[in-house]
């Protein structure tokens, strides 16, 4: 992986120096609490409801088992033994007081990590695809690409004040596994019909409020282009965005009220002037940047101990069946760590946790790991021969849960649990659904199926991508939990249904078992998953099935 | 006619550690809501939030939420403000074992 520069590595310190200051001067009274809070918040430091929170980058999703061991050592010693991976490939502490954030950053920096631009107007950590660089339907690695964007975005003075903030997603496979539609900037590797492979721009995508799919302004990028494109996309956005009205002020809502033809030539206009400008520098620098992320050395070995293992374990194949994911390299896999064991908080990890798994990528991963905007931690390269040991050391610490792409892989906001956003709780509800569907041991019979949950309308939980979406919401007073069917965030990106009137905390497990038993009712054959299933049906039989008062109390 | 006033309390967040902090009748700040000063006029509100946004030391974020007078002092009425009284459902951590 990418390995910091002198100039990142003086970047990263001085900013440190520069936060302590800022601390020292808050906690003896030189700076006031409105002087301070955009300082905390470049620096990745928010106050929640119970604590403050720290949230660090963690670059595309790729992490080192040294940072992780970091993570760990941060958990154990300035927090409360655990830490959140988040839907932004980040990691939130929950609990650090404020005197010890400068150490905290300082332990951060001697491991290249940090948490500038986790929040703030600018461009945040840059997302990818975290099967990067393993995925067997993959064009090219996205990574050196999100590495140069994130270099270019760092500090850019022009870009540090923009309307609102900006996500970059990449990924370099035609399955997008990036949710690359719900970001500010899309980048799609595709190939042209020379077979060179360059990028469809996609732009205006998001979630939130207003949730919108992102439009194609550009089908075929260069690869050369990337950068002045990237750049004119974001002078056209910082120029036309509005400032006024920070519910309008993301791109989507520019794009929305541009109209797509009209911004398409404004960036083409805004990249001509720019072009000429980048002489060439970044192509260098990306050609570097591609050495760090070279492939390891894969290694060649009989994989029939694997093949045995498999027919032989129950156990063991239902986590294979689940957990796995066809790697380029016939002889390896990419194993997906579970963060969802049933009853558990989706993403959460303790540190013990973290160290077993910074032990097994070394001892079987060639050293690399990810994060994904799933919640879950990625081993990308195992050689098939090692998944048996893999996975029985996993479940020493219970990270062999068996439900990758199932009912408990569930995408959970941190909610009103942490969150002072959040309108409601949504841990509980993903810790209830996975739980109770464990209980009735239907999520193997029910398949693939997404259920991503938000605790208010700003989607962290990327419910709206759901194939059964969960907003949590205060409704005069009480929780309410709204129900969205259909949504999809791949490829094929679809923004979720909503059924109609929502249901109290009470009774929003019993409303998803009503809708999934209608499902096991309706589909053709088994292998008709929840989402073919809704797209063949539409919504009125979910309807009936949640609001049919006798239906509803049958089942209640 | 003005609407009646539904009572207060003045809270918000330590300064250093972050907790959830609630202003008493005689000026401290406790972590305990039943400790807080249940305020019942308008104005007497408005005086007690500017004096606990002056505590720039001490507190941040400073603002009124409903509360009902209960057995042993306020209690909260919005679920939100309950959480604050306690700390996160899915761990035992927070107020809820920090003051047990």
């Amino acid at each position: 992986m990418y390995s910091y520069s002198d100039f990142d590595e003086s970047f990263v310190r001085a900013r440190v120096a520069q936060f302590t200051n800022q601390v020292n001067r808050r906690l003896d009274g030189s700076l006031t609490e409105d002087e301070f809070r955009p300082l905390r918040l470049m620096n990745g430091l928010y106050l929640q409801l119970h604590a403050y929170m720290l949230r660090i980058a963690i670059p595309y999703g790729t992490i080192s088992p040294h940072q992780m061991r970091q993570l760990a050592h941060i958990a154990d010693t300035w927090d409360k033994g655990y830490g959140h991976f988040t839907t932004r490939q980040n990691i939130q502490f929950n609990w650090p007081v404020l005197p010890d954030v400068p150490a905290i950053l300082s332990a951060l920096a001697d491991v290249e990590m940090h948490a500038i631009q986790t929040s703030g107007n600018c461009v945040r950590n840059v997302t990818a695809d975290h099967f990067a660089g393993a995925a067997a339907d993959e064009i090219a690695d996205p990574r050196p690409y999100a590495e140069l964007l994130r270099q270019w975005s760092t500090d850019h003075p022009e870009f540090q004040f923009l309307p609102r903030k900006f996500k970059i997603a990449i990924t370099g496979s035609p399955n997008d596994r990036a949710v690359t539609k719900a970001h500010d900037i899309g980048l799609r590797m595709v190939r042209n019909a020379a077979n060179e492979p360059g990028f469809e721009v996609i732009v205006g995508g998001g979630l939130g409020r207003t949730p919108m799919i992102g439009v194609t302004v550009r089908d075929f990028l260069p690869e050369a282009d990337l950068l002045p494109y990237v750049e004119a996309i974001l002078s056209v956005y910082n120029t036309l965005g509005r400032r006024d009205n920070k519910y309008k002020a993301r791109i989507k809502i520019t794009v929305h009220e541009t109209g797509r033809e009209a911004i398409a030539e404004m960036i083409e206009a805004r990249f001509a002037a720019l072009r000429p400008l980048f002489a060439g520098n970044d192509q260098k620098l990306l050609a570097d940047i591609r050495q760090a992320f070279a492939p390891p050395a894969f290694r060649t070995a009989p994989t029939d101990a694997y093949d045995a293992f498999y027919t032989a374990d129950p156990t063991f194949r239902s986590w294979a069946d689940t957990n796995l994911a066809a790697h380029r390299n016939a002889q390896y896999a990419i194993v997906t760590i579970s963060l969802k064991a049933h009853g558990q908080t989706p993403g959460d990890a303790t540190s013990a946790q973290m160290r077993l798994i910074a032990d097994l990528a070394e001892k079987y991963g060639h050293s690399d790991l990810r994060i994904s905007h799933e919640q879950n931690v990625i081993l990308p390269h195992v050689h098939k021969s090692d998944l048996p040991a893999l996975h029985a050391a996993l479940t020493t610490q219970g990270l062999a849960t068996a439900n990758v792409g199932l009912l408990s892989d569930i995408i959970a906001c941190p909610g009103m649990d942490y969150c002072a956003l959040a309108t409601a709780r949504a841990i509980p509800v993903a810790q209830e659904l996975a739980t109770h569907f464990e209980a009735l041991k239907l999520e193997h019979e029910i398949g693939p199926l997404k259920i991503k949950i938000s605790g208010c309308i700003n989607a962290c939980g990327h419910h709206h991508v759901g194939h059964i979406g969960i907003l949590g919401l205060d409704r005069a007073g009480v929780e309410n939990y709204q129900i969205t069917l259909g949504g999809d965030g791949t490829e094929d990106a679809v923004i979720g249904e909503k059924t109609g009137p929502g249901f109290a905390y009470t009774e929003i497990v019993p409303a998803i078992e009503r809708i999934l038993r209608a499902y096991l009712d309706l589909r053709l054959e088994p292998s008709e998953t929840f989402l073919h299933a809704f797209k063949r049906v539409g919504m009125e039989p979910f309807k009936l099935a949640l609001y049919d008062t006798e239906a509803a109390q049958d089942a209640a | 006619m003005s609407r009646r006033f539904t009572p207060k309390v003045v809270t918000a967040n330590r300064l250093r550690e972050g907790d959830v902090v609630y202003l008493t009748a005689d000026d401290h700040w406790s972590q305990i809501h039943q400790d807080a000063e249940l305020i019942e006029d308008e104005a007497h509100a408005q005086m007690r939030l500017l004096h606990a946004a002056a505590q720039k030391l001490l507190v941040v974020g400073a603002y009124l939420a409903d509360a009902r007078p209960g057995l042993n002092g306020p209690e909260p009425t919005h679920f939100r403000e309950e959480f604050r009284t306690r700390g996160p459902s899915n761990y035992n951590h927070g107020k809820q074992v920090d003051l047990a």
